[in-house]
């Protein structure tokens, strides 16, 4: 049996109810958090909302969110063998899932 | 919960689709020329596209460092392209590149300098030194804040992100505008332009490992084909040959390896660890000049022959370097290596060829235009430049040069054009009827999306990659062709707040007629030429010396050849 990452991800916004759901991920050596984040899109749920653009490249800033209540991004957060807990940024607005508003007011419509 | 969400309308002069390099370049030309512009991207402004994720250089003949001409980059160009760059965009690559790199200078780009002049690099298919960067690993994000920086100073320019733009509407044969969906809301866009420039990048996400942005999907290339104008040279997708592969590490780019290797040298081995790229006619030496289809033609014969790695690509190795040269030259990333537990000194690391850079694209003439009246296109979605190989250093060039001319050309046909037809909301209808299209049962889990982007995927990796066969080839078309038929005719769920479901539905839209166009492109061209390699027709064919164009035609894409274009001077 191969090892497991557990994601327990607060998940909810834009009038849905916030609720934890927890996934179990494979866990392979090296993978970043976004990796499992990707990983549960395609296989578990594609609804699971989160930003990112550049993938693994600390380019676009885009996966910004509290990784066990430290803020970092998930493309740079190592994904480890035990439970973690994965939360929206705490203070900018709620759009849905990990998904919160960064971009700068005068870049929306 | 259904509510139906009332369409957003916005009016401007130019519309410029993608954020990026080009996309901020001709913004701010457009501005310049006294246009009203919308800069639109689907993500957040000047994140994301493949400019910001560039690490190295930019070729350019300045002449600042010793005897050079843009005549010789042309050359070079000409050469690396192996017969089938158009002329036209090739020269205005090579000639308008010096006055762009210039200007950036002059707006704090902070070109690396020696002696006070503006300081070239060698790489590979170039003749000389003509490769000017920043920084080794930084030259893009820096392009990228100069352009951003130069841009805010223009307020005509409204920059926004979160949008994405799903159609491009047409009256009476003319480019008006678009139905966008800003995906922070869900809420539908009508946008009315009397010019719309498609700036937004290649198609690196048709394949499961790129060294580019995930949303280069080849959004620009299907909105061009949808709305008439012609793609061109599908079939030649750049493979980086040294992409890298494992052990797996975080918060690098998988390029990082071409810096080093400028620098280093750094040895390619196969799974023996032995030297072997002179099997394939290409020396390698611990030196740095083997061009990118060489290589990536030597690593995925000798993966295939079963002298590949444990992942399945050649090894990197560094180990004869000491620990003081490799700190020396890149002491941060050797840092962020021992953190990720890779020591250079003791072990070599696996690369292997990954998605990089799409020569094909819109088929446009000097100004930019797509012949479709109202429509422009500039950097990577522009096809044809660079023929059947792109030039080590030529895309940030292509970027600067294309949407700057781009950007000019647009907020010009505004002044010349006294009756064109304007936007009409009747011809956007169908699109907009799609976007707010809602089914209450579900949320988006009638199809997972995301699983079917992986799919194709795999699908591109395995049998449109490197190497292709005409089975293969055709194997790739009937998944294409089995995933068309489950995606449907609307997006799963209802619109929303970032709905990931549904954007990967528009997305699917885009993405499977562009991996059709590519693959079937693949599939005529019975020869191996640059990028293009056909393992069932090896050797490059005189009777090819061609490009192919796609039509588009009752809602499906027809593949048709053209003569390359050459210019009098060269064809003399």
């Amino acid at each position: 049996m191969s090892e497991l990452a557990t994601l327990n991800i607060e998940r909810g916004g834009n009038g849905a109810t916030a609720q934890t759901e927890t996934y179990e991920v494979p866990f392979e050596a090296g993978q970043s958090v976004l990796d499992g984040l990707r990983w549960i899109r395609v296989h578990k749920d594609p609804t699971l909302a989160f930003r990112f653009s550049c993938i693994s490249a600390n380019a676009c800033k885009e996966c910004m969110m509290r990784i066990d209540d430290k803020v970092v991004y998930a493309c740079l957060a190592r994904l480890e063998p035990r439970d973690m807990h994965i939360a929206p940024l705490s203070n900018k607005p709620l759009i849905r899932d990990l998904v919160t508003e960064i971009g700068p007011p005068a870049e929306r419509l | 919960m259904t509510t139906t969400l009332e369409p957003t309308h916005l009016s401007t002069d130019v519309l410029i689709i993608g954020a990026g390099g080009a996309g901020m370049y001709a913004a701010i030309e457009a501005a310049k020329a006294g246009s009203n512009v919308l800069l639109a991207d689907r993500s957040l402004i000047g994140r994301s596209g493949a400019t910001v994720m560039a690490m190295m250089t930019v070729a350019v003949a300045l002449g600042s460092q010793g005897p050079d001409a843009p005549a010789h980059h042309l050359a070079d160009t000409l050469a690396s392209g192996r017969g089938l760059c158009d002329e036209r965009l090739a020269r205005m690559l090579c000639e308008d590149g010096p006055e762009c790199i210039l200007e950036l200078d002059e707006w704090g780009a902070g070109w690396a300098r020696e002696n006070g002049a503006i300081k070239s690099a060698h790489a590979p298919g170039h003749d000389r030194p003509r490769c000017v960067y920043v920084d080794f690993l930084n030259t893009g994000p820096a392009v990228s804040k100069t352009l951003r920086k130069v841009l805010h100073r223009h307020d005509s320019v409204r920059r926004v992100g979160d949008m994405l733009i799903v159609d491009l509407i047409k009256s009476k044969g003319v480019v008006t505008g678009a139905v966008a969906i800003e995906i922070s809301t869900g809420r539908p866009v009508t946008i009315a332009a009397k010019a719309t420039i498609i700036a937004t990048g290649g198609l690196t996400r048709l394949y499961r490992r790129s060294s580019a942005s995930f949303n280069m999907s080849g959004d620009g290339y299907a909105l061009a084909m949808r709305a008439g104008a012609r793609l061109i040279d599908m079939e030649f997708v750049q493979f980086f040959p040294i992409g890298h592969l494992a052990p797996r590490l975080i918060g690098l780019d998988p390029i990082m390896w071409d810096p080093f290797r400028y620098k280093l040298g750094g040895r390619l081995l196969n799974g023996n660890m032995e030297e072997f790229t002179e099997r394939y006619g290409s020396s390698e030496d611990g030196r740095y000049v083997i061009t990118r289809d060489a290589a990536t033609y030597a690593i995925t014969k000798e993966v295939a022959a079963g002298r590949g790695t444990p992942s399945g690509g050649a090894y990197l190795s560094f180990m004869h370097l000491s620990a003081e040269t490799l700190n020396e030259a890149f002491g941060p990333v050797i840092k962020k290596l021992m953190a990720n537990g890779i020591d250079l000194t003791k072990m070599p690391i696996e690369v292997s060829p990954i998605a990089h850079y799409h020569m094909g694209g819109v088929a446009v003439d000097e100004q930019m235009g797509t012949g479709i009246p109202g429509l422009y296109a500039a950097g990577e979605a522009v096809g044809g430049a660079n023929g059947a190989n792109r030039l080590s250093g030529n895309a940030i060039t292509e970027v600067l040069a294309f949407g700057r001319r781009a950007g000019r050309s647009a907020a010009a046909s505004i002044q010349n054009t006294v009756d064109q037809p304007e936007f009409d909301p009747g011809d956007a209808q169908a699109a907009l009827e799609r976007v707010q299209h809602a089914d209450p049962d579900t949320r988006g889990r009638s199809i997972n999306t995301a699983a079917m982007i992986a799919e194709l995927q795999a699908t591109m990796s395995d049998y449109v990659g490197p190497f292709k066969t005409e089975a293969g080839l055709k194997t790739a078309l009937e998944s294409i062709a089995d995933l068309e038929d489950r995606l449907g005719d609307v997006p799963p769920g209802q619109p929303g707040a970032f709905e990931p479901s549904r954007i990967d539905w528009f997305d699917l839209r885009t993405m499977l007629p562009v991996a059709r166009v590519v693959t079937q492109a693949a599939l005529a061209r019975t020869e191996s030429r640059g990028a293009h390699q056909r393992e069932d027709h090896p050797g490059m064919l005189d009777e090819w010396r061609c490009n192919q164009f796609v039509e588009w035609e009752a809602d499906s894409p027809t593949i048709v050849r053209g003569p390359t274009i050459t210019t009098q001077e060269t064809a003399a």
